[in-house]
């Protein structure tokens, strides 16, 4: 197996306040990681800190290329074009040529249904639209490792559905990516290994069919049952 | 009514003439308050404490003086200071710029700050470096939150700048009152006719401004 | 600076000040009125009477109050409408406020989300209770920062009263130092008294803006 990113006894603090607790993980070329875990688990700080947006206080992370990331606020430029937003970055970061990113960017919003759009302004656009231009301007750059923040936890119901088939449709490229997600049932059908935060430690690190039907934790029962409903007749 | 004064020899002329004066010298102070407000406001956001206080005490003098009170200061002020005399168009240009500075700052500084910090992440997590953050994604967007603040801002210093007459300045008021004076006996009227004008000149002036301005900020942010 | 013509100059300008202050606050006054029956009137989109303050509203806020108030004391009178000098000021005051009040009140009504007009009349609200209690209350805290803003802003404008020979402070000071050349105390009192003035205010706005912002959205 060909381990892409290698995380070491990984700790984050605030101040006192300990989020991330001695982490160890690795993930290998073409794995889909799930990350689930109560709210303030530490699940968003472990993405931030594989990606540099945060400095961590003692370990290590080690990637074997770069990462691309997902906002749950999809974060998009709100001055520039949909097009444009595609094209900041591979052209002036990885400067790279400006007709062969066009090129892509075309292929990649036809792939997300979003043809059409390429010269709206993010304001035009609907929740799940903005969603998925937000993940082609993070595959555009062509990264090892896509890191999804909550990607669906700011859309309407509606619109889920259309962002998790765009991510589906990743996994069966065998594209390298963590998940953190709320959609249990999304989690279930996508991932290859989930992980289970809790209190800033990974409290098991199992199989989808393992961990939905029968965790090893009472925390992880427990979590799991916050997701269910007695049936009341 | 007092109206046919204006058609009389080269009132009309003359009136905008002085309405001239006073735009030139709001135009000047416009210029130079938004270059030293974008230096200041920025200056501002970097949170020195020093640089803080100062801006703080700058802020509210001309929050609370009137810039009336600030033209007399300048004006007579200097004058027994120095001995030497300031003219008064450089008094007001001073003063103006004094003012608008402190809206400009202010406006630049609420607009650095309105920037979501998530932005500046979404463009480090795409391997943008601080600097190329700043023009293709900060910069151009505060630019487009400032245009219309700074349209307003010529608005504001047009109606402001009415006040030079009471230093002296022979603008568009002095003017007129020259021609009710000139004529208070052909035109008993002429008062009611040349004011009425005058609200109608800086009306003129203003109005398609500020719709310039309400129109940039329904489409720019 | 002479500390004896200092002492002789406050009781002069204490006097100006009072007269400023009364002005100024009537002023302030007569435009909380014309700014809350324009917003109203904007707001519910009242026939022929929004049209009415939406010109008015373009008019006063895109003219100087100086201009404003020549026309009023010097052009009115000839057309056989004569007004006294401090009425003029309240008026003038009054009109260029109530322009600037009724935008931010309507600014303010608008702000609040539609949906609480609705959760108002689900809760079995009648409509006038529901915009006295619901709506009104919530806009106006919206409103607060710039209903300070524009206080602050018309007694700042005071200081153009001197132009129609009202004996402000302003006028008190030009007086003063074209009677006797005593510019740097004259300066000095007409600064005192406008911080006097306007500090107060100032402050107070800060700390209103605070308390609003704490009933709308718990905490800053």
């Amino acid at each position: 197996m060909n381990e892409i990113l290698k995380i070491e006894h990984l700790t984050k603090k605030y101040d006192d306040l300990t989020v991330l607790d001695d982490i160890s993980l690795a993930v290998n070329k073409g794995e889909v990681l799930v990350i689930v875990g109560p709210s303030g688990c530490g699940k968003s700080t472990l993405l931030r800190c594989i990606n540099g947006l945060e400095d961590i206080q003692d370990g290590k992370v080690s990637i074997d290329g770069k990462t691309g990331m997902v906002f749950q606020s999809y974060e998009l430029f709100p001055h520039m074009t949909v097009l444009q937003n595609l094209m900041l970055a591979p052209v002036k970061v990885q400067k790279r040529k400006k007709d062969e990113v066009k090129k892509e960017a075309g292929q990649l919003l036809e792939r997300v249904g979003l043809s059409a759009k390429k010269n709206n302004y993010p304001r035009q656009l609907s929740g799940g639209q903005k969603q998925r231009v937000a993940i082609v301007r993070a595959l555009i750059m062509h990264p090892e490792v896509l890191l999804f923040d909550e990607v669906t936890a700011a859309l309407d119901p509606e619109m889920v559905r259309e962002v998790l088939d765009v991510i589906l449709d990743l996994a069966k490229q065998d594209k390298t990516m963590l998940i953190v997600t709320h959609e249990m049932a999304f989690a279930r059908a996508i991932a290859d290994r989930v992980i289970f935060l809790e209190g800033g430690s990974i409290i098991e690190d199992t199989t989808p069919a393992q961990f939905f039907d029968a965790p090893r934790s009472e925390r992880a029962r427990k979590f799991l049952r916050t997701f269910e409903f007695e049936n009341v007749h | 009514m007092g109206f046919e004064v204006l058609l009389k020899g080269k009132n009309m002329i003359r009136l905008l003439q002085g309405l001239g004066v006073a735009l030139k010298i709001s135009l000047i102070s416009v210029v130079i308050s938004i270059v030293l407000g974008l230096i200041l406001g920025m200056l501002m956001s970097l949170k020195k404490p020093v640089i803080n206080m100062l801006s703080r005490i700058y802020l509210e003098i001309v929050r609370i003086m009137p810039q009336m009170v600030l033209l007399f200061i300048v004006f007579f002020g200097f004058t027994k200071l120095t001995g030497r005399n300031l003219s008064a168009e450089v008094s007001s240009i001073i003063v103006f710029s004094f003012w608008g500075t402190a809206e400009m700052a202010d406006l630049v500084r609420g607009c650095l700050q309105s920037i979501p910090k998530i932005q500046y992440e979404s463009s480090m997590a795409l391997g943008l470096t601080r600097l190329q953050t700043y023009i293709y994604v900060i910069i151009p967007q505060i630019i487009r939150r400032l245009i219309p603040l700074s349209i307003n801002l010529i608005t504001r210093m047009i109606k402001t700048t009415s006040l030079i007459m009471m230093i002296g300045i022979v603008e568009v008021l002095k003017v007129g009152q020259q021609i009710i004076e000139a004529n208070r006996k052909s035109s008993p009227h002429a008062a009611f006719g040349i004011f009425a004008t005058i609200l109608l000149l800086y009306f003129l002036a203003c109005w398609p401004i500020s719709c310039l301005a309400r129109y940039l900020e329904k489409k720019l942010v | 600076m002479n500390i004896t013509v200092l002492q002789e100059y406050l009781p002069i300008f204490a006097g100006a000040f009072l007269l400023t202050i009364k002005i100024g606050l009537a002023g302030v006054a007569l435009a909380f009125v014309i700014g809350v029956a324009g917003a109203f009137a904007r707001y519910f989109k009242i026939p022929v009477f929004s049209a009415i303050i939406k010109c008015y509203v373009e008019l006063f806020r895109n003219t100087p109050l100086l201009v404003q108030l020549f026309f009023i004391y010097y052009g009115l009178p000839v057309m056989g409408i004569r007004i006294s000098a401090e009425i003029c000021g309240i008026l003038g005051l009054g009109l260029l406020g109530g322009s600037y009040m009724t935008e931010s009140l309507r600014s303010g009504l608008e702000a609040v989300p539609k949906i609480q007009t609705e959760s108002a009349f689900s809760l079995g609200f009648s409509r006038p209770q529901t915009f006295m209690s619901v709506i009104l209350p919530q806009a106006f805290s919206i409103s607060v920062p710039a209903l300070v803003a524009n206080v602050i802003f018309l007694l700042k404008e005071t200081s153009v009263f001197s132009a129609i020979s009202l004996m402000d402070l302003m006028f008190t000071a030009k007086d003063l130092i074209g009677l006797y050349y005593n510019t740097t105390e004259s300066l000095f009192m007409l600064v005192v008294f406008y911080i006097i003035m306007l500090l107060p205010v100032s402050v107070l706005g800060s700390i209103a803006e605070k308390r609003s912002r704490l009933k709308m959205f718990g905490s800053d």
